[in-house]
């Protein structure tokens, strides 16, 4: 490649014409790109839906489906929030986009793969669109296929299943074309304990991909098996155990969480000193308990499984693990707040996403442990206290670590600069929304309203209204951050290399940044918290 | 910056946790199976007894065999024998489909008496045992799946030493295939003594 084509913006790049320029290319960046937009668009999917399940919330009995249509909507609405949004989120678009960059590599370990894995992403969702609008109706199971509803149901679990298990692999492969990378492709001289704190999230991130998501894929093609076959491994009549079903399932889907989460904290930690001008407090705390939260959550699933029919050994060992968990988590809180303390903050939307991002995921994280400890939680299991819980930790975590993303990283990916006095009025809608929307869920859930009911006693009126009209307030709010952030894709004030003055190393390249990344061999001057002395952007005021 | 094309440790390295991600797959049903065992022990027993262990011990003959001539075949291409490195990974390949063929025969035997997954017989059989053949039908199954999958990444690499895409300077293709390869070979080592020699 001739020095002139490698100071191109990666944008303009294209081996291939229109469109193929962006599905054939093994630009991590590109990728990434792909990710993201595609995971957006199918999360506005899932909002829609979600709206439309507060609307026929709104008022008890029928307001405007049937209770087969309301049945199949929370479980699409939860498969595609799940399984396309939240999981291949931050880690395939923003882990895509910047993981080689932060390391200083030109590319991921496996570019093809990357390429691969995406197309995997595609499948999966082409499939799961499929058993939408195809056989006896879209399926009704909630997105966690319990059997034996699951092994029975006329609707078209099947192909969705199928679906599930593709997109599995294609994170699996995303997990470890990261770990190979992180491992083999760190410029030199970044030792471990230099990298940035997003790198060791994506790389905690990544080994719980490839642990788990297997046990997840055995799972759903066990569902699979069963249907088409008969064979009976989950059906008591011919001696198999439901309750198997359900320790197999969250074996992965309760570290599946932490796949959610950890890499939206890894966001936070970014973007929290940055804005707070100081060096981040406690890296290794920060970087280790990543380690730990993956490790310590693979050990707590059955806490989704108390009302199960458990032993109560069982329950007490699980309650115990399940709180050892908040031990890692809190040291990070503490780490954010204690680089924020004495700091001179400059308020900027992403920080106040990553604010938000704490606020909430505080509020997931305590009512996680009135679900943890199995006293409390027998009494509010399958509530709408799960909904809420469940809400304010991967919506308000990953969700607005996500935004949070969005707008921290936006100048770098398109050279230009949003409206940040929309950005925070759509921020603060969002925040408000958010919490009329899942607030009262908290509330109505403890007075015993049971989750996926389609109707409900009057005394939860109340409750319903509230909440549909937060959803509302949310709505108005998504709109004007994606219509801000849209806009300013091309019409932008212009940027230079490092709006926000950060230190490290995706800032010291153009935005966007060339082919291959660094216009020159990329340099380690200074710790990716180090902010002494970075240069002043002369292009940005 | 770091040169990202061909990097030899680096694609072993990303085998190797494929290969974890493969065990890990096999690990859910290895779980099944123990604690079925586990709830069903003199059933599964009795089960395990109408499985003809000479299918399966030939099998297990088969696929050991072909694991040989697979690092063989990595050793013939380290030496630049290009000629030897496909003969012996050809035999390879044909060991596979003597497993296959095998296994055929062996699943036909078994629906010809009328036991395959719902069948009436099956379903008159106590619960232990419906839940061993279901075992049974599902785990070698899978395995029997990956030994395709195993044929036609073998037969891919065939194609690549015919044309010297792999060679004596690069051959990480034919070792990726060969770790695949005993991998399916290491699976089968566990499932043949879970299912045909169960005391
Ligand atoms: C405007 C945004 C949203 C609204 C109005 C909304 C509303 C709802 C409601 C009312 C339910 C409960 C259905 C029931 O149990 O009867 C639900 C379930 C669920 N939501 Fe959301 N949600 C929204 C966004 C999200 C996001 C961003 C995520 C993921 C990050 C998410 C994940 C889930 C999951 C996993 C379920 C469980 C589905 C099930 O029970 O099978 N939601 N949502
Ligand atoms: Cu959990």
């Amino acid at each position: 490649m001739d020095k002139n084509s490698e100071v191109i913006p990666f944008l303009n790049d294209n081996k291939y014409p229109g469109i193929f320029g962006w599905i054939f290319s093994t630009d991590h960046k590109k990728i990434g790109l792909l990710y993201m937009y595609s995971t957006l668009i199918l999360f506005i999917i899932g909002v829609i839906i979600g709206l439309l399940i507060r609307i026929e919330l709104i008022a008890p009995g029928k307001t405007i489906v049937d209770p087969q249509t309301y049945n199949a909507f929370f479980t699409v609405h939860g498969v595609i929030m799940i399984f396309l949004f939240v999981i291949p989120s931050i880690p395939a678009a923003f882990g895509n986009l910047f993981l080689p960059i932060q390391i200083g590599a030109e590319d991921v370990a496996f570019p093809k793969l990357n390429l691969f894995s995406w197309w995997l992403y595609i499948i999966g969702l082409i499939l799961i669109l499929f058993s939408l609008f195809t056989g006896k109706g879209a399926p009704d199971t909630g997105w966690t296929f319990y059997v034996p509803f699951s092994e029975f149901t006329t609707t078209n679990v099947s192909v969705a299943v199928i679906g599930v298990f593709i997109l599995g692999f294609s994170s699996i492969l995303t997990g470890l074309n990261f770990i190979t990378t992180v491992h083999r492709l760190r410029m030199p001289e970044m030792k471990w304990m230099k990298m940035p704190l997003f790198v060791w999230a994506l790389y905690a991130t990544a080994w719980i991909q490839v642990l788990a998501t297997p046990i997840l894929g055995i799972t759903v093609l066990l569902i699979f098996v069963e249907r088409m076959f008969g064979i009976g491994l989950f059906d008591p009549a011919k001696g198999g155990d439901p309750i198997l079903y359900q320790h197999l399932f969250w074996i992965y889907s309760h570290p599946a969480v932490y796949i959610m989460v950890v890499p939206a904290m890894g966001v936070i930690t970014e973007i929290i000193p940055v804005f707070a001008r100081k060096h981040i407090f406690g890296y290794k705390a920060i970087a280790f308990s990543s380690l730990a939260i993956a490790f310590a959550g693979s050990l707590v699933w059955a806490h989704h499984m108390y009302t199960s029919g458990m032993s109560d050994t069982a329950v007490i060992i699980f309650s115990f693990l399940t709180f050892i968990v908040a031990i890692p988590t809190a040291i990070k809180v503490f780490n954010w707040v204690a680089t924020l303390y004495k700091g001179s903050i400059i308020v900027e939307p992403p920080l106040l996403f990553a604010l938000s991002f704490i606020f909430l995921f505080s509020i997931g994280g305590l009512t996680g442990l009135i679900l943890g400890a199995a006293g409390t939680d027998i009494h509010v299991h399958d509530t709408y206290f799960v909904v809420g819980h469940f809400h304010y930790t991967i919506f308000g975590g990953t969700g607005f670590g996500f935004f949070g993303a969005m707008h921290y990283w936006f100048p770098k990916i398109y050279g230009r600069m949003y409206n940040k006095r929309i950005a925070t009025i759509a921020w603060a809608l969002l925040f408000i929304g958010f919490n009329i929307l899942y607030f009262p869920m908290l509330v109505i859930g403890m007075m015993g309203m049971p989750r996926r009911y389609y109707d409900y006693l009057p005394q939860y009126h109340t409750g319903h209204i509230i909440s549909t009209v937060g959803s509302w307030i949310l709505a108005v709010g998504l709109i004007i951050m994606f219509y801000n952030l849209f806009k300013s894709i091309k019409h932008g004030e212009k940027v230079g290399k490092n709006p926000w003055e950060a230190a490290t190393l995706e800032w010291t390249t153009p935005s966007p940044p060339p082919t291959l990344n660094f216009v020159s061999e990329p340099k380690l001057t200074r710790g990716p918290y180090d902010y002494k002395g970075v240069e002043e952007d002369e292009q940005y005021s | 910056m770091s040169n990202i094309h061909k990097d030899y440790l680096g694609s072993k390295f990303g085998m190797w946790l494929f290969l974890f991600t493969e065990i890990l797959l096999f690990g859910g049903l290895f779980i099944l199976y123990s604690i079925y065992l586990h709830k069903y022990p003199t059933e599964f027993h009795l089960a395990g007894k109408e499985l003809n262990v000479y299918f399966g011990g030939g099998n297990t003959v088969a696929l050991v065999t072909s694991s040989l001539f697979m690092a063989m075949s990595i050793s013939a291409i380290q030496k630049d024998d290009k000629k030897l490195a496909i003969t012996f990974l050809s035999i390879t390949l044909a060991l596979a489909f003597v497993f296959l063929t095998n296994k055929y025969f062996e699943w036909g035997a078994k629906f010809h008496h009328g036991i395959y997954p719902d069948s009436p017989a099956l379903l008159e059989r106590p619960k232990g045992e419906i839940i061993f053949f279901g075992l049974y039908f599902v785990m070698t199954g899978l395995h029997g799946i990956h030994v395709i999958i195993g044929a036609i990444i073998i037969i891919y690499t065939l194609f690549m030493l015919k044309y010297e895409k792999v060679n004596k300077d690069d051959f990480v293709l034919l070792e990726n295939a060969g770790l695949y390869w005993h991998l399916v070979d290491l699976i089968w080592i566990y499932l043949f003594p879970l299912f045909y020699l169960i005391l």
